[in-house]
């Protein structure tokens, strides 16, 4: 067996060839994954939308039909002005019955959890001021612990019919009172980011929607 | 055949087992212990860092006189980031659920060792069939190192198999085992289980390749 042979002291390779080598291999990447993106991009997209379309139907409690809403110039608007890209801007969903009624708001809002952002999705009676229903959209909380926010019917199916402010409770002080949602024994914080979620949309937009529904209510009127 | 030469099928059995990357080489233990809580997250994790470990394995194989030695490792990384770019949105179109559960892991296999090293130990020195068996009895090996820990964890730490209730309602779930601390303890009792009938296997050998008549082997030492 013959010794290693011992490293080069000068640079035996053009340092163009060093380039050019890299920079092929750069640009014939590059390529390869723009043609993958746009392979993969509409789908990953329509699944995003069917799932927030199937997310938006639960909450709402199975509408007729539901209208996209902007959240534009600090007002609801269902038109936006040209040149106004609107899946840049927040969305609020209001849903009708078949009658042409309308059920109630549907929002996604979203707001650092125990592990990372939650973001969830619920629907809203402005005039009763009730939640219609939730759904966590995304969450990544301790598996069997804070991810009972999603998994735990008991816990999820509080929030149908209660009435906000929410107000969080341990399981052992609840008196029954609709703004009470019963904490989970374990996952305090998981659960106080939901509540808190909800509350805080709320306040936040609860003008606007007053807003959009008065003007709403003027227009229908004959 | 010089001594260093090795059978094409040994090449291929190699990386399954007998130096398999998690369970032998520890290689790649970052995704083994982070991702493997079900078995259907360990199988596409492992699916997505095979297609990567081949596909890589196969251009560098190619290429491999093209690329000048000073830039090998930039280029062995590029065309590995490449792979697991085109991987990484291959499964959030095909499964969605799934890649939602690895996050950013997929991605992160781009820093997974056990390929940098079988590009750099293996594929650009050997010609290219070879460099394939390689990378297919390395990837699948590390399926089913990945496996071995997401079965163990998801039935102890959920009660169910590939998603089936296997134990009722009444079942307590051992939460701790879906958590990252049950990672490290089943790549432990997977080590020491597999070392322990190492040495066992080890043991008999040399009592059976005992000549006959010279008296009995030593006994084993006490510890």
């Amino acid at each position: 067996m013959t010794a290693p042979a011992p490293p080069p002291t000068k640079m035996d390779v053009p340092v163009k060839r060093l380039l050019v080598t890299l920079a092929t291999a750069g640009a014939v990447a590059g390529f390869l994954i723009v043609f993958v993106f746009g392979w993969t991009q509409p789908i990953i997209q329509a699944y995003k939308a069917e799932q927030l379309r199937l997310a938006v139907q639960e909450v709402l409690k199975a509408p007729d039909r539901f209208d996209t809403l902007y959240v534009h110039d600090g007002a609801l608007t269902a038109e936006l002005p040209a040149g106004v890209d609107g899946t840049t801007l927040e969305q609020v969903f209001v849903g009708y019955r078949e009658d042409g009624e309308r059920i109630g708001f549907a929002v996604a809002a979203g707001e650092p959890g125990f592990q990372d952002i939650v973001r969830l999705i619920f629907g809203y009676d402005r005039a009763s001021g009730t939640v219609l229903g939730m759904k966590v959209l995304e969450s990544k909380e301790t598996p069997g612990l804070g991810d009972k926010i999603e998994k735990d019917s008991a816990f999820v199916l509080q929030f149908d019919g209660a009435v906000t402010p929410l107000l969080g409770v341990k399981p052992r002080d609840a008196t029954g009172d609709l703004h009470e949602i019963d904490m989970i024994t374990g996952a305090t914080i998981s659960s106080r980011v939901v509540i808190r979620i909800i509350n805080n949309t709320i306040e936040r937009l609860g003008p606007l929607l007053d807003a959009y529904a008065a003007s709403y209510a003027a227009a229908t009127v004959p | 055949m010089s001594p260093r030469e090795t059978a094409p099928q040994a090449d291929f059995f190699r990386g399954v087992w007998r130096e398999n990357p998690v369970l032998i080489q520890m290689l790649g233990l970052c995704p083994a212990l982070a991702v493997t809580n079900t078995v259907e997250n360990s199988l596409w994790m492992g699916l997505a860092t095979f297609f990567v470990l081949t596909g890589s394995s196969f251009i560098v194989s190619l290429i491999k006189k093209l690329i000048p030695g000073e830039v090998r490792i930039p280029t062995f990384i590029l065309i590995i980031a490449t792979f697991v770019t085109v991987a990484d949105m291959s499964l959030e179109a095909i499964v969605p659920t799934v890649h939602k559960q690895l996050g950013a892991f997929v991605a992160l296999i781009v820093v997974n060792c056990m390929i940098l090293s079988r590009q750099e130990a293996f594929a650009a020195k050997r010609p290219l069939g070879r460099s394939l068996l390689d990378a297919f009895g390395t990837g699948l090996g590390f399926i089913v190192a990945l496996v071995m820990m997401g079965a163990i964890r998801e039935v102890l730490g959920n009660g169910t198999l590939m998603g089936f209730s296997l134990f009722g309602p009444n079942f307590e779930p051992w939460v701790i085992f879906i958590l990252p601390p049950g990672g490290f303890l089943t790549l432990g009792f997977w080590l020491l289980l597999l070392n322990w009938f190492q040495k066992w296997r080890t043991e008999r050998a040399k009592v059976r390749a005992w000549p006959e008549g010279v008296g009995a082997p030593p006994e084993r030492k006490a510890a």
